[in-house]
């Protein structure tokens, strides 16, 4: 196969397939054993300084934030994590300082609300380095070829553009078309967190809505923190397998936290809370503001409760479960902000 | 110009245009704002069976109202299916979608977008969000339309800092030297002066019509490259009564993207 065109971005994440087999054998687990503990320890045990991190979810729908901001609460540095349509998430971390390189599908956005100024405001001083470019299909797949356990996928998507040109991927001759095909090469994160509507202490899992990447993420990642809104008797999943998104032995840990993606949405249970994430926003447009929104919701708090309280408590939950289920009207507080 | 003066907005105009585009009994793969306002207008006028699909997995939603992001609840709201971004992307590449519709930052005259970086790439003056899906869906889209609400010497260059997203790359032939899925490309281009497609022998941005009270003048002033121009221009249609009662009572009540 002829090499027509090399990315120049960094290769991050990638493992010969058979070291990636390697891992799994000696690390993972076929044993049903309770993996319940609190997002202290899974933060703890499972995120290290210098991790490749992964986080499920798209936007602001279904991320894990008891992780992100307990990985703030604990420090880690120098963190690289995937951008693959990572908003919030990756708004905070980059602009706390604890993530300083991103790989980027899309990043320093936060959709229809602007851009993010925190973390743009890292990656035009230097602060933040974007390591490589990709598509968002780029990012999925090479999830894809590490879960199928392959090198790499083909794709024809980013060919001919500085997208590619900046990615880690390949070009070559497909040798059964004769036309050319970029390969994206796999990615196996050092450790993915992913937030699920329901999850049984082994670590099934089940997802309302739409699974974005998670099926492929849950199944690459080296190690897999799932937080839980709820959890469930296995009773429950075995009824209706069908319904398991993620199966056990790929994942590490079980957290149960109950609104555990505010300030983001979780489809079918609560809505985006515009007013925190236009807080943020605005917070956001200095350092100063950062350290501000850290002292006030991650480091003066105990416990997402606690969080959650600060935010507004049942009075603002009761609200954003009202706008999920359309009974409220749409409000943009972020706008003043932009 | 006289939009500023008319009874609707220049984003109004935009949504109402991009609409038009599509058809009925087909598919579109939609990117943030304008262009899931269009979408939703087609739906609830003249293309009731619009498959409108969103790259988080949300397949032939009926939007209940504005989606804030291409991945939230709305954009699975009465779907046919909600499934993954592997699975829109996969039907995507075989070539199911029909329409892909993007909005852009900086465009030039062979509908390549850059959405990436204003400057050098590693320390940039402006970062930009990236690709996101939008690479990907005008490498796989049968058409692309292409929205910029505000066409100047600046959005329209000669040279972008950044090609994040192919249009027809340095021209003729080159999105299937390239390996792109062949007969794809930018089809549309619609700005607040006017609607654009491609000259058929150049792959160069074309003038097809200016939006009422625009000159010909205008558009050529207000870009860095030179926009072919046909013998006939027409007049751009104007949205109805009832399309702006729709606009703004059902799609986007609250003005985020169309404003009050």
């Amino acid at each position: 196969m002829e090499l027509l065109q090399q990315g120049k971005g960094e290769l991050i994440g990638w493992y010969d397939p058979d070291e990636a087999r390697d891992w799994v054998l000696k690390n993972k687990s076929r044993e049903l054993k309770d993996k319940t503990m609190s997002v202290t320890e899974a933060v703890s045990k499972f995120v290290h300084d210098g991790d490749f991190i992964a986080s499920g979810g798209f936007g602001h729908t279904r991320v894990s934030m008891a992780v992100i901001y307990e990985i703030i609460r604990q420090n880690r540095r120098n963190l690289i994590m995937a951008g693959k349509t990572a908003v919030h998430d990756l708004d905070v971390l980059v602009a706390s300082g604890h993530v300083n390189k991103v790989e980027v599908a899309y990043s320093f956005g936060h959709e229809l609300r602007g851009l993010s100024p925190g973390s743009r405001r890292m990656v035009q001083t230097g602060q933040c380095k974007v390591v490589a470019e990709t598509s968002n299909a780029g990012y999925q797949w090479r999830w894809l070829a590490a879960m199928m356990g392959l090198p790499f996928i083909p794709t024809r998507t980013m060919l001919g553009t500085d997208t590619l040109a900046y990615s880690s991927c390949k070009v070559v001759e497909d040798p059964f078309s004769g036309k050319p095909v970029a390969l994206v090469p796999a990615a196996y994160p050092d450790v993915a967190f992913i937030h699920v509507h329901r999850c049984d202490i082994y670590g099934n899992a089940q997802i309302d809505g739409i699974l974005v990447e998670d099926f492929e993420l849950s199944r690459c990642a080296r190690r897999l923190i799932i937080t839980t809104e709820k959890i469930v008797d296995n009773e429950f999943i075995r009824r209706e397998p069908w319904r398991t998104s993620i199966p056990f032995m790929v994942v590490d840990a079980v957290v149960e936290v109950r609104y555990g993606s505010h300030p983001c949405e979780m489809p079918g249970m609560y809505y985006y809370d515009e007013d925190h994430i236009a807080e943020w926003l605005s917070l956001s447009k200095t350092s100063e503001g950062v350290k501000e929104y850290m002292q006030k919701y991650v480091f003066s708090v105990d416990s997402f409760d606690d969080y959650l309280e600060l935010c507004g408590g049942v009075k603002k939950l009761n609200y954003l479960k009202r706008r999920e289920f359309l009974e409220e009207p749409m409000t943009a507080p972020w706008r003043k902000e932009s | 110009m006289s939009i500023k003066q008319s009874k609707y907005n220049i984003r109004e105009f935009l949504a109402f245009s991009g609409a038009r585009v599509l058809e009925d009994k087909k598919s579109v793969f939609v990117g943030t704002g304008l262009p899931i306002v269009a979408a939703a207008l087609a739906q609830k006028t003249h293309a009731p069976n619009l498959l409108i699909v969103f790259e988080a997995g949300g397949l032939g939603p009926q939007l209940p109202e504005l989606a804030i992001s291409v991945g939230e609840s709305r954009t699975f709201h009465r779907a046919i299916a909600a499934s993954s971004m592997h699975d829109v992307m996969s039907l995507s590449q075989a070539g199911y979608i029909d329409y892909g519709f993007l909005g852009a930052a900086q465009m030039d005259m062979y509908g390549n977008i850059n959405t990436t970086v204003i400057g050098d790439h590693d320390l940039p003056q402006a970062r930009l969000p990236g690709s996101g899906g939008a690479n990907d869906v005008a490498s796989f889209s049968h058409k692309l339309i292409i929205i910029i609400a505000n066409q100047s010497k600046r959005t329209f260059v000669n040279k972008l800092d950044f090609l994040t997203t192919p249009g027809y790359l340095d021209g003729p032939g080159a999105r299937e030297r390239a390996g792109l899925p062949k007969d794809t490309g930018p089809y549309r281009v619609i700005t607040q002066l006017g609607i654009y497609g491609f000259d058929e022998g150049t792959k160069r941005l074309k003038l097809i019509s200016l939006h009422p009270g625009v000159s010909l003048g205008e558009v050529k002033e207000n870009s860095s490259f030179g926009i072919l121009i046909p013998d006939e221009v027409e007049t751009s249609p104007e949205p109805t009564d009832e399309d702006l009662r729709i606009l703004r009572q059902e799609i986007d009540s609250a003005g985020i993207v169309l404003g009050k």
